[in-house]
């Protein structure tokens, strides 16, 4: 029990200019869960894309099971070792049925009624890990919510035919899941690991790192930095090791002044939710809106349908699901920031390259992108810098309503702590915010929050009356509060 | 760390990422392996009929150009029958006299308006694939262009027909005027917010829409930009080649996708440039010279003309259009 299932040793690998890892050892034994954390940029994807056989190190060492793999360590390779990875961007096809994104991953399932076979086998471990998870091993994985395609993508993970499966990489594998069904997983994680298995959490949500893992790893610019039994940190303690300030938690609901005078900005209801039914959805100039509820409860369908109300003049949208509804995988970064303020930019009929410039650089140092040139390809980022470029786009252009969905996926402390003061600051000066968020810490800095369920506000609530017990009553309850 | 050395390295750098430069590489190269072959007359006259004959085939590539960077699946056939029903209608109503030339223009830029209108109303409206959209739309331009021009034997305005074959210093006035346009659409692509929606569409279209920009209004403008310059291009090759025909239109199916590809712009949308359609169409012209010259026969002429196309755009395709 004590030789490790996978060791790095010395690890390296730049992309261009950054170099992402700076010779990494890690080691992991059986019958743990291994926790890693730091900021978004730290290379904690790309050391897993080297596990997993999908990138390969410029140098280092790559063993298994105490067996020297490097040379030629692909994803074949981690495959037969019973390496797994679940991405945080998903990995299945989006146009083929669960059975048949289960058999892709199992070429040992062939001949008749392979879909069946495959489909029984993923059912099981969703079974499994997920009860009462209402997905069919016939559904088409496009058709499904994300949180159920991420469910999928993890069940396929943890699903055996010839290969025991030793070690599973979970990159960010709760940041589309509800409360709920997280909490199925991180306890199927312990289950998994009591049997003997390995396993590799990723993780922004520091307590579900804490309570999980046997052992934390932080890294810190392409470095391990500590590594430490989980029992030997606290939250203070990790966010100090991964070199940011933590801020202390805002205690809003003391000072809490309502802004609720005058004119709404705007007004909605869900889109299933009909006219006189339930409360309406109301958002003052200076507030901070925020949607809570279990994830895929209308609050995406109704940010969008918001957008498409207000026009982009006076609203602009801060997509959570980057690679569908955000990123211009083609442009650099300045370009995928002022291609939401091209109207404020033309001078005649052109658009000035100057302001263009001008509003990028603003914006690197205000969000603090982390590049050498704003002229670079925005793939070049980390995803969480994407995700601030994203930002630096709406919040850049002149739109008075913000609306944002769950844009903080994946996101690391510090960049989030940066972003709420830029909320704040910006909600100030009078701009308007409406904020789907997964996360309960987030709903802290709301003025006023709606829960939503099934596709209808069942509650709402402002900042002095928030508890996360009222959220979460009226996410669940049989009836509209 | 070489740039510090030598001081051409880094602009030779940035000219080797050009996408347009495989185009003009390669009409170089079959233009200097033509001139030994031309008896009699000079290198000069091969490159004059190059850009006359070229002249025609960047105006269908630029509104091609447009319709291909709006993403995967858009794409317009209907250009040889606006072509020819443009053509037909402006040579119609103009019937050889130079009073009537500004009237056959605006005829000619009507149908081609009317024309992208109907293209994006099947597309949009019926939820028609662009490709079979404008495909089935051709059927019936081309049918109206027959109707109307049956019997069409009129000669195009004198002052017109010696505008559009007008040289000075060897040089097609019409390819000059062309290259203007073309420095023009280029600054349309890449500095107006036209051009730049067109361009994030081709990326990601859901992406466009969240961002703010006018889908919609942006694929209609660029259907009937495609329309438009079809129409110019028929209205100008039937004064070219003294009248209008009801197959005029024919190569131009094939040469209007085929300079914006070897031209270096994605076929799966969201990256152009328009350098690359001038290289393209020189090139394209260029080798059937070329293969004319060494007196080959029709057979192998096609199989050589597919070959090298294939090289090009394997040569040019060798970079990843990042950025």
């Amino acid at each position: 029990m004590t030789s490790p299932i996978v060791e790095l040793d010395g690890v390296a690998r730049s992309f261009g200019a950054v170099q992402a890892l700076a010779g990494v050892d890690l080691a992991v034994d059986a019958g743990t869960c291994l926790g890693l954390v730091g900021h978004n940029g730290a290379g904690k994807s790309t050391l897993m894309q080297v596990l997993a056989g999908t990138l390969a190190p410029d140098r280092g060492r790559i063993g298994v099971a105490g067996e020297d793999l490097t040379r030629g360590y692909d994803v074949v390779t981690a495959q037969r070792h019973g390496i797994r990875c679940v991405f945080q961007e998903l990995s299945l096809c989006p146009n083929l049925t669960v059975a048949e994104n289960a058999r892709v991953l199992h070429p040992s399932i062939r001949g008749r009624a392979w879909r069946r076979r495959a489909g029984e086998l993923v059912g099981a471990v969703l079974d499994q890990i997920f009860p009462r998870h209402g997905i069919a091993a016939d559904a088409v994985v496009g058709d499904l919510s994300i949180a159920r395609r991420q469910m999928v993508e993890i069940a396929r993970a943890f699903s055996v035919t010839d290969v025991p499966v030793r070690l599973v990489i979970l990159d960010e594998p709760t940041s589309s899941l509800d409360a709920l069904v997280a909490e199925q997983l991180l306890a199927f994680v312990r289950r998994f690991v009591a049997e003997g298995g390995s396993t590799i959490l990723i993780s922004h949500l520091l307590g579900e790192i804490l309570e999980t893992a046997d052992r934390v790893v932080v890294m810190r610019d392409g470095l391990v930095v500590e590594s430490r039994p989980a029992g030997d940190f606290s939250r203070e303690s990790l966010v100090a090791a991964m070199g940011s300030v933590a801020e202390a938690a805002s205690d809003r609901a003391a000072g809490f002044v309502s802004r609720r005078q005058g004119e709404p900005a705007c007004r909605a209801r869900p889109v299933g939710q009909g006219a006189g039914e339930g409360p309406e959805l109301l958002a003052h100039p200076g507030e901070v809106v925020g949607l809570a509820g279990l994830a895929g409860h209308g609050q995406t369908d109704m940010l969008v349908a918001l957008f498409e109300e207000l026009g982009p003049r006076r609203s602009a949208l801060v997509a959570g699901d980057r690679q569908t509804d955000g990123i211009f995988p083609l442009w650099s970064i300045a370009a995928n920031i002022s291609v939401g303020s091209l109207r404020d930019m033309v001078r005649g009929l052109l658009i000035e390259r100057g302001a263009e410039t001008e509003l990028a650089d603003e914006w690197r140092r205000r969000i603090g992108i982390r590049t050498p040139d704003m002229k670079d390809n925005i793939l070049s980022l980390s995803g969480g810098n994407q995700q601030k470029a994203l930002f630096a786009r709406a919040l850049g252009s002149t739109a008075r309503i913000v609306l944002m969905d769950d844009p903080m996926r994946g996101v690391d402390v510090g960049t989030k702590q940066e972003v709420y003061a830029i909320i704040r600051a910006e909600a100030a000066k009078g701009r308007t915010f409406v904020w789907y968020t997964t996360e309960m810490d987030e709903l802290a800095h709301c003025d006023h929050v709606y829960v939503f369920r099934d596709g209808r506000i069942t509650a709402e609530l402002a900042a002095d009356a928030l508890t996360e017990e009222k959220v979460l009553h009226a996410s669940f309850a049989d009836e509209a509060a | 760390m070489s740039a510090a050395r030598n001081p051409l390295a880094r602009p030779l750098a940035r000219l080797l990422e050009k996408p347009w430069l495989w185009a003009f590489v390669g009409a170089t190269l079959v233009w200097l392996a033509t001139i030994p072959f031309t008896p009699g007359r000079g290198a000069g006259d091969v490159l004059t009929a190059a850009f006359t004959f070229a002249t025609f085939f960047v105006i269908v590539g630029i509104g091609q150009m447009f319709v291909i960077t709006l993403g995967p699946g858009n794409v317009d056939l209907s250009i040889p029958a606006t072509i020819t029903l443009a053509g037909s209608v402006a040579t119609k109503l103009m019937d050889g006299q130079d009073a009537l030339i500004a009237l056959g223009f605006v005829a000619a830029l009507g149908c081609g308006l009317a024309v992208g209108a109907v293209n994006y109303a099947l597309i949009r409206a019926l939820r028609i694939p662009p490709i079979i959209a404008t495909l089935s739309s051709s059927f019936l331009i081309q049918s109206t262009a027959i109707a109307y021009g049956r019997g069409l034997r009129i000669k195009p305005p004198p002052m017109l027909a010696e505008f559009t074959t007008a040289r000075i210093f060897g040089m097609p006035v019409l390819a000059i005027c062309v290259i203007l346009l073309a420095a023009v659409m280029a600054v349309v692509l890449e500095r107006t917010i036209y051009g730049r929606s067109v361009i994030a569409i081709g990326q990601n279209q859901r992406a466009a829409r969240l961002a703010g920009i006018a889908v919609d209004r942006t694929r209609l403008a660029t259907y009937v930009m495609s329309a438009l310059f079809a129409s110019l291009c028929g209205y100008l090759l039937a004064a070219f080649s003294g009248g209008a025909s009801l197959n005029m239109g024919e190569e131009y199916l094939l040469a209007s996708i085929a300079v914006v590809v070897i031209g270096g712009t994605s076929v799966a949308g969201g990256f152009a440039n328009l350098p690359g359609l001038w290289g393209a169409a020189l090139f394209l012209f260029l080798i059937v010279t070329m293969l004319n010259t060494y007196g080959l026969g029709a057979g192998i002429r096609y199989v050589l003309t597919g070959l090298i196309i294939i090289a090009v755009i394997t040569a040019a395709g060798g970079r990843k259009p990042l950025r």
